[in-house]
């Protein structure tokens, strides 16, 4: 009885330090972000009413974009909860080019109704006004789609708050012990869940177009193997499990293949893989080291890392086979990339002297620029609507997720408060969060 | 033998209840195996038994088998010139003991991308088992494994804990 208590509170022991939520740090903004006031939802109902405070996740999330400067709550004069209310006046002395207002409702015994509305200050008009039905459990998730809502309305591109971040962690357990874990998140780092746990590495989470599966390397049974596991089911499948690497999975546009490299012919290559019909295409042939493939978005290229030049570079073949070129040319070291979703970007590691840094490559003008700003900087991705790249890096030693958007402007940390985290995949729209 | 198996049932099943169950007094206690403190009356205690002879050439100090990590350049992956007499008594040994098996086991440094460095720690481990094969050891007593830098030797950022990770170990 004393043993199942004791690892019951190990368990919730474990759980508090894996579940710490990620704290987001802007460490440069932008100049010239729009003025925007997210007035606090009043609670119109008895008692304590919701656990979240929904203007203030679209606060941080506006925020953490950088195209916005979210007014301070106690420097408005006036807390509106309705439009008929708003005195657009006072708000233009305030310098607000936007103002965002709203309320919380009951919804029957378990459910919230919030409503918002969006102005224009300066024109006096609303550009866009919602009742949302929601729930104490989907306060955040609301949140997050009224944040796309504001952000799509007001720079005409869609947002990407209501998505998602699958990343590695380990949590070194003392004793050479550590245990690995693969994590998803919400974007702006809150709501951690575990779906793999493992003592072995666990490596390379590629998200499914869907959003619905990842693919990823585990190490357990000390070997390399690729599986894909439904984020939302827990099931999982062993989809490579050939002689030497199974490694740097990456999913095809239409969902029905994975890009892979397999070392089961000598030295790794790269193959694709059709998970319907299990049939294994080899792509490269080279006695050099070929390695993470990354799509094009239309389907049509597959680039990778490799060392047939002597130094890593990126390369690209056709999906379907036949003649490899070399996409870089400038420095000595590119390795990961991965297209931009409007293919006109491609991001990757660079190194520049002893450092490696995530660069941007315009795929038109071929003009090379350094994002990041750390030494042992890797695994960029980017934000489904291409506007930031999340990737990996170092500080003081330990393992850190950073953001930085394309333009390189704005940058921002999101630290987990325990281990080492790595390895960062943003996840592309979810079809169960499609708007209609 | 399967209508023994039926037989065992019950009792199997009597037996697994007790066990789950550490508070019945004088039983479980002793069979924690977790090492806590027994909970029961009487208390059991095995006498020490002579140890094994576990004598193995690997663990002579004064042997080249007793080396079982080697360690490469930046970037490198063929075997330094320091470590192929390592390589090779480790291939003698394997020929002229082939029932011993060993895993090969390929790391990298922290620099540069991950998978890239799966690809780069199992070229030093191929590397570490070619000398292996020449020196007579058999294709079946060998497996190699890459691990890339997902598991240092040292967890620091520096150049000497690098220098320490860009290793082979073997895992007999």
């Amino acid at each position: 009885m004393r043993k199942i208590l004791l690892s019951v509170l190990l368990y919730l022991v474990h759980l508090q330090v894996v579940a710490a939520p990620l704290t987001i740090q802007i460490t440069e903004g932008a100049q010239g972000a729009l003025p925007i006031a997210v007035v606090p939802f009043a609670w119109q109902g008895g008692g304590q009413g919701p656990g979240q405070d929904i203007s203030e996740i679209i606060r941080a999330d506006l925020a953490r974009s950088g195209l916005f400067n979210p007014m301070p709550v106690q420097d408005m004069l006036a807390r509106p909860k309705d439009g008929k209310d708003v005195s657009f006046k006072d708000w233009r002395v305030l310098k607000m080019e936007n103002l965002v207002v709203g309320q919380v409702q009951s919804n029957g015994s378990s459910g919230y109704l919030v409503r918002f509305q969006l102005f224009d200050v300066f024109k006096q008009e609303q550009l866009a006004g919602y009742n949302v039905p929601s729930s104490e459990r989907d306060l955040r998730a609301t949140a997050h789609h009224i944040a796309d809502i504001i952000y799509e309305k007001i720079t005409g591109k869609r947002g990407a708050f209501s998505t998602k971040v699958a990343y590695v962690t380990s949590i070194n357990k003392g004793g050479g012990k550590q245990s690995v874990v693969l994590q998803v998140a919400d974007a702006d780092g809150f709501n951690p869940q575990t779906i793999v746990t493992s003592s072995e590495p666990l490596m390379s989470p590629s998200w499914s177009p869907d959003g619905r599966k990842l693919a990823y390397v585990s190490f357990e049974g000390r070997k390399a193997s690729i599986y894909v596991q439904g984020v939302y089911t827990g099931k999982r499948q062993k989809v490579a499990s050939y002689r030497g690497i199974n490694g740097a999975p990456s999913w095809s546009p239409d969902g029905n293949k994975l890009a892979l490299t397999l070392s089961k012919d000598g030295n790794p290559d790269i193959y694709v893989l059709n998970l319907q019909r299990r049939s294994l295409q080899r792509l490269t042939k080279h006695y050099g080291i070929d390695t993470e493939p990354a799509w094009s978005p239309d389907g049509k290229h597959v680039v990778f890392t490799s060392a047939r030049g002597g130094q890593p570079q990126i390369y690209r073949v056709p999906a379907f086979g036949g003649k490899v070129q070399r996409v870089t040319f400038k420095g000595k070291y590119n390795a990961r990339a991965s297209y931009s979703p409007d293919g006109k970007y491609m991001a990757m590691v660079n190194r520049n002297g002893g450092a490696f840094r995530v660069a941007l490559l315009d795929l038109k003008t071929k003009a090379m620029r350094i994002l990041s700003d750390g030494r042992l900087d890797e695994s960029p991705s980017f934000a489904p609507n291409g506007s930031m790249v999340i990737y990996a890096t170092k500080v003081r030693g330990k393992g850190e997720l950073a953001a930085v958007s394309i333009d390189g402007n704005i940058k921002q940390r999101l630290a987990l408060q325990a281990g080492d985290v790595r390895e960062p995949a943003w996840s592309p729209y979810s079809q169960s969060n499609q708007r209609n | 033998m399967k209508l023994k198996m039926v037989k065992l049932i019950p009792v199997l099943a009597a037996v697994i209840t007790l066990a789950g169950c550490s508070s019945i007094p004088g039983f479980g206690g002793d069979q924690d195996e977790d090492g806590g403190a027994p909970v029961a009356e009487a208390g059991t205690a095995g006498a020490t038994e002579d140890g094994a002879w576990t004598g193995s050439p690997l663990n002579d100090p004064n042997s080249l088998l007793s080396t079982r990590v080697i360690y490469y350049g930046y970037d490198v992956s063929e075997i330094q010139a320091d470590y192929q007499d390592v390589v090779a008594a480790h291939g003698s040994y394997l020929a002229a003991n082939p029932e011993v098996r060993v895993t090969v086991e390929g790391h990298a440094d922290e620099r540069g991308s991950r998978e890239y460095n799966i690809a780069l720690g199992e070229r030093r481990a191929n590397a570490v088992k070619r000398l292996l094969l020449a020196q007579g050891a058999s294709e079946r007593q060998v497996a190699t494994l890459s691990y890339g830098e997902e598991r240092p030797a040292d967890i620091a950022t520096n150049e000497a804990s690098w220098a320490s990770n860009r290793r082979v170990e073997l895992a007999y």
